[in-house]
């Protein structure tokens, strides 16, 4: 097995079409189980995109994921067009949320996107410019257990 | 302790919507929320949701945060975006029509805990 083997998969995310919130990280998860990604990892990254693919969904007009897999990591890059976020620290703290009532009524919107997100990678980066857009990137180790098998 | 879809069936006396031929399959953990975003904060893998939530994203929630079944409380049933959905990704559903607060009391004490 080639250390630098990559693969990378570029999805479009529609803001506002709550019925296909979730697509995306669905098709994701089926394919990190094809590979035979080790199930925990498979839930962590499942997660984390599923709650950065609701965010645009939610928040943003468009945005692009863009998901690539080495031996080593899962790597997430999720960037948006949209109102972006003023202030990243308050929108990281849990129980903050601007979400509209009909965001609620799915079940979201509780304030715990952001911080899950964290909670289920091992390297979170976010950035956002008001008015423009949101970036937001994480990595999720493989070889924590240097099990790799060559 | 687990328990098989069999019989939580039996102790909710629940209406079997997705899942007829999957009632062999167990739970061993149970989470009870209306809030997605705490099922995926605090759920565990391979356990049973019980929710008030009966639309598609409470499917999805389910397949993402590895759920293996879901019970419908309150006597809600699930639209049909939902049934769609849990039927092409093999989740059962089942619903009851107990209120969640005596839904997961009841499961709790035939021993199907949190963690």
């Amino acid at each position: 097995m080639g250390s630098e083997a990559q693969l990378t998969q570029e999805f479009e995310i529609e803001g506002g079409n709550l019925s296909r919130a979730g697509d995306v990280s669905m098709h994701i998860k089926s394919t990190l189980r094809a590979i035979g990604v080790p199930s925990d990892s498979i839930r962590r990254a499942s997660i984390a995109c599923y709650e950065a693919e609701m965010n645009v969904v939610m928040y943003a007009r468009r945005g692009t994921l863009c998901f690539s897999i080495s031996p080593q990591r899962i790597s997430v890059e999720v960037a948006d067009e949209g109102e972006g976020i003023p202030d990243i620290e308050l929108a990281m703290q849990e129980g903050y949320s601007t979400a509209s009532e009909e965001i609620r009524e799915l079940g979201f919107g509780a304030g715990m996107g952001l911080p899950n997100i964290k909670k289920n990678t091992d390297e979170m980066e976010l950035s956002s410019v008001v008015d423009q857009g949101t970036v937001l990137k994480f990595n999720i180790n493989l070889n924590k257990a240097g099990a790799s098998g060559g | 302790m687990s328990l098989r879809l069999e019989e939580v069936k039996e102790i909710l006396e629940c209406e079997v919507v997705v899942g007829e031929d999957q009632l062999d399959l167990s739970v061993d953990l149970g989470c009870a929320a209306d809030l997605m975003s705490d099922v995926l904060a605090f759920s565990q893998s391979g356990s049973l949701l019980l929710t008030g939530l009966a639309n598609e994203q409470a499917v999805r929630t389910a397949d993402i945060a590895e759920v293996k079944a879901i019970v419908f409380v309150r006597g809600k049933k699930p639209n049909s975006e939902a049934i769609k959905l849990a039927e092409r990704r093999r989740i059962p559903l089942l619903c009851t029509k107990f209120y969640m607060y005596e839904a997961a009391g009841r499961l709790y004490a035939s021993n199907l805990k949190s963690r």
